[in-house]
C-alpha cells in the first residue's frame, strides 16, 4: 500500500511584477511531479540545488500550499484538509533537516526536544511521554546520560541523532529526510546512514530521502527519482537506476561522482554550463541547453515512457 | 627529485581558555614540482591548519612550535613578513572552501583580479583590465566582459570558485593549495571545477595540494596522497598503493567508511571518536580507536617504508 502519493504537484511562486500591466513572471519550482512511496519503502529524490526537491518536500509536509495537485497520505488528501484536521495528521509526517545544529532549539535539552512533538501531537501524559523519550533516545543510540545535555554540548553526529529521535518520536507514517548527512563528516555520515537503515529494518520506517549524494542514496534507497528543474526525468529501482541509467542527466550525475578507486576510468558525460533559472525554463526537454546529445526533436514536449518494468524515463532519445 | 615543498615535523598549538589545543603534531609532507598531492582526513585532523601554516597565515592564539617548512630550498618559517608577502599569492596561492565569502563583496570581481595583477606587478596597470577579462575567459566564464563588472553576489557558487581559481593562478604560482575547493557545490559543478583545476595545473606546471575529505576526488585527481589523523600525518603513498594496499589501520578504516556507488563493499564507520586535541593520547593518536593497538603505540611512532615511496607511521602495519 502506498503511504504517500504525490499527484501532479505544482508549486509556482509568482514574482512581483515590475511593469504593472504585464502578467507577473513565476518561478516554476515544482512543475507537475507525481510519485508514490509504499509502506516500508525508501524513495530517494535526487537532483542538484535549485531542482525543486526541497520545495517538493515542503509541499509534502504541507508547509506551503501547492498551486496545483494533491498530496495523499494513506489515501487522505492533505491538501484539501482544513487546518485543524491537518494539525492532527502532522504526527504522521515528520522531517529531518540538513543542518543538525540550526534545526535544534539551543535552549531545549535533548529530552525536551524529543518530548515536544509528543506533547503537541499525542495524548500521552507527562510520565508516559518521558518513558517514550527514553525509549526513542535508546533507539537512535543516544545514551540516557545525554538526556539533559543541550545542543552545544553535543557533537554533530549526536545532534543529528537528536533530530532523528524527534522525527520518529510520534511513530510517523512517513519521515522526510532532507539531506540529513550532507553537513556531516565522512565517519559520522556512515554512522547516521547505518542508523537510518537500521530504523528502517527494525521499525519498518518509510522514508522520502532527499539528497544529492548519490552514493548515500544507493546505500539507503529502494527506489530513486531523479529531478531536474522542477520535473522528474527518471524513476527506477535503485539497482536498476545505478546499473542502467537511461536519461542523459542521470548518466551525467552518476559520471560526476568521484569513485574512490584510481583504476576505475571515468566515463564522463559532461553537461555544459549551469542549471538555467526556473523562471526561464526551456520548452520541450528542460535539459536540452546543457545536454551533449541534444537533437532538434528535444524542443518538442517530452513523453514519459516505461523502458523496463518500473523504470520510467522522460527523454526523446532513449 | 628535489621537493618543491617539504614540511617536516610541523607542530601547531592553539592556546584556548580550556587549555592548549594540539592541532598539528609533527606533520610531514613533500610535494614535487608539478605534482598533485592529496591531503586527506576527517574534519579536525589539522589539514587546513597545516595549509595555513605553510602560507604563514596563522595568527595568535595559534603558534607554530616546531618544524621546518621549506619551499624551493627556502625556510618559510624563518622568512620576514616582508619576504613572505613576495611568496604568498605570487609563488604559493590558495583557493578556499567558501568562494563567495572569500571574494570582496563590494568590488566587482574583475576589479579584484586587476588589483591582484597590479599588486604583484604581473602587468602594467593599463593592461590589467584586459588581462583580467582574459583570465575570466580562461577559467570558463561565459561573457567575461559583463561578468568582470559584476559582484560576487551576482555569481553562482561555481562561478565564484572559478573567479577564485583565476585569481589564484593569475600570478603563475608554483604551488596552489586548494582547501576543499568543491565543498558546497553540486556534483556536476564540482566535477567541472576539479577538471578546471587539474587542467590549469597541468598547463601552468603548478603543483597542487588538494585538501579534501573526499577520497573519490583523491583517487581521480592526485598523484600521491598524505593521510592525516588528529594532527598527525600517518601515511604517505602513491595514489594506487594507497587505495590497493592501505597500510595504516586508520587509512583502512577511512576507506571502509565511505558508501560506494560502484561495487557493494560493506560500509563500516570508523570505530571510536577523534581524540580531543586538548589531551591527545601519547604516541599514535589513533591507538585508542585501533584494532591492532599494542603497548608500543604509546611511544612516538617511527615512520617506516612499506615499499617504494609508500611510508607509514605505524608499528603494527605490515609491509606490502
Amino acid at each position: 500500500m502506498d503511504v504517500l502519493v504525490v499527484d501532479d504537484l505544482q508549486m509556482h511562486f509568482p514574482l512581483r511584477s515590475i511593469i504593472p500591466w504585464r502578467a507577473p513572471r513565476v518561478v516554476r519550482a515544482v512543475d507537475g511531479v507525481s510519485l508514490r512511496v509504499a509502506a516500508g519503502e525508501t524513495l530517494g529524490l535526487v537532483g542538484e540545488s535549485g531542482c525543486g526537491k526541497s520545495t517538493l518536500a515542503r509541499c509534502v509536509l504541507c508547509l506551503v500550499e501547492p498551486t496545483r495537485g494533491r498530496v495523499l497520505l494513506d489515501d487522505e488528501n492533505l491538501t484539501a484538509l482544513p487546518e485543524e484536521a491537518l494539525r492532527r495528521r502532522r504526527r504522521d509526517i515528520q522531517m529531518v533537516f540538513q543542518d543538525p545544529t540550526a534545526s535544534l532549539n539551543p535552549r531545549l535539552s535533548v529530552a525536551a526536544t524529543v518530548e515536544e512533538p509528543l506533547a503537541l501531537h499525542t495524548p500521552l501524559t507527562g510520565a508516559a511521554r518521558r518513558g517514550r523519550v527514553d525509549e526513542v533516545l535508546e533507539e537512535v543510540g543516544l545514551g540516557a546520560g545525554l538526556r539533559d545535555r543541550y545542543p552545544h554540548q553535543l557533537s554533530g553526529g549526536q545532534r543529528q541523532r537528536v533530530n532523528i529521535a524527534r522525527a520518529i518520536a510520534t511513530r510517523p507514517r512517513l519521515v522526510v529526510l532532507d539531506e540529513p548527512t550532507s553537513a556531516l563528516d565522512v565517519s559520522l555520515r556512515a554512522r547516521v546512514i547505518l542508523l537510518l537503515a537500521e530504523l528502517k529494518r527494525r521499525m519498518g520506517m518509510t522514508y522520502l530521502f532527499i539528497s544529492h549524494d548519490l552514493s548515500t542514496v544507493r546505500y539507503l534507497c529502494d527506489r530513486v527519482a531523479v529531478m531536474y528543474l522542477g520535473v522528474l526525468v527518471e524513476e527506477a529501482s535503485a539497482a536498476e537506476l545505478f546499473d542502467h541509467p537511461a536519461h542523459p542527466y542521470t548518466r551525467a550525475l552518476l559520471s560526476c561522482i568521484p569513485v574512490p578507486d584510481p583504476d576505475v576510468a571515468p566515463v564522463r558525460l559532461t553537461l555544459s554550463g549551469e542549471v538555467p533559472s526556473p523562471i526561464d525554463i526551456p520548452t520541450g526537454c528542460r535539459l536540452r541547453g546543457r545536454c551533449p546529445l541534444a537533437q532538434p526533436v528535444c524542443a518538442e514536449p517530452v513523453p514519459v515512457r516505461e523502458i523496463a518494468p518500473g523504470h520510467t524515463v522522460a527523454c526523446h532519445l532513449v | 627529485m628535489t621537493d618543491l615543498l617539504a614540511v617536516q615535523g610541523l607542530t601547531v598549538h592553539f592556546a584556548t581558555d580550556e587549555g592548549v589545543v594540539q592541532a598539528v603534531d609533527g606533520a610531514s609532507l613533500q610535494i614535487g614540482a608539478g605534482e598533485v598531492v592529496g591531503l586527506v582526513g576527517e574534519s579536525g585532523s589539522g589539514k587546513s591548519v597545516t595549509a595555513l601554516a605553510i602560507l604563514r597565515l596563522l595568527r595568535p592564539p595559534a603558534r607554530v612550535l616546531g618544524g621546518r617548512i621549506e619551499f624551493d630550498g627556502r625556510d618559510l618559517l624563518g622568512c620576514s613578513e616582508e619576504e613572505m608577502r613576495a611568496v604568498r599569492g605570487a609563488q604559493i596561492s590558495m583557493v578556499f572552501q567558501s568562494p563567495r565569502t572569500s571574494l570582496n563583496p563590494v568590488l566587482p570581481v574583475g576589479h579584484q583580479i586587476e588589483r591582484l595583477l597590479v599588486q604583484h606587478g604581473a602587468v602594467p596597470p593599463r593592461e590589467a583590465r584586459e588581462r583580467a577579462v582574459e583570465m575570466l575567459r580562461e577559467v570558463g566564464i561565459g561573457e567575461p566582459e559583463r561578468r568582470a563588472r559584476q559582484y560576487a553576489h551576482h555569481l553562482s557558487g561555481g562561478m565564484c570558485q572559478r573567479v577564485m581559481i583565476a585569481m589564484a593562478l593569475a600570478t603563475n604560482p608554483r604551488l596552489l593549495i586548494a582547501d576543499e575547493p568543491t565543498t558546497g557545490l553540486d556534483v556536476s559543478i564540482a566535477a567541472q571545477i576539479l577538471d578546471l583545476l587539474g587542467d590549469l595545473g597541468r598547463r601552468t606546471g603548478a603543483a597542487i595540494l588538494f585538501i579534501t575529505h573526499d577520497l573519490g576526488v583523491v583517487a581521480r585527481r592526485c598523484d600521491r596522497v598524505v593521510v592525516m589523523h588528529a594532527g598527525q600525518t600517518v601515511e604517505w603513498a602513491p595514489v594506487r598503493a594507497l587505495f590497493h594496499a592501505p597500510a595504516h589501520p586508520y587509512t583502512q578504516a577511512l576507506l571502509r567508511s565511505i558508501p560506494r556507488v560502484v561495487g557493494t563493499g560493506e560500509m563500516e564507520p570508523i570505530p571510536g571518536w577523534v581524540p580531543s586535541p586538548l589531551a591527545p593520547p601519547p604516541g599514535c593518536r589513533f591507538a585508542r580507536r585501533c584494532p591492532l593497538a599494542r603497548t608500543e603505540c604509546e611511544a612516538p611512532v617511527p615512520v617506516r617504508a612499506v615499499g617504494g615511496e609508500h611510508r607509514v607511521a605505524c608499528v603494527a602495519a605490515e609491509a606490502s
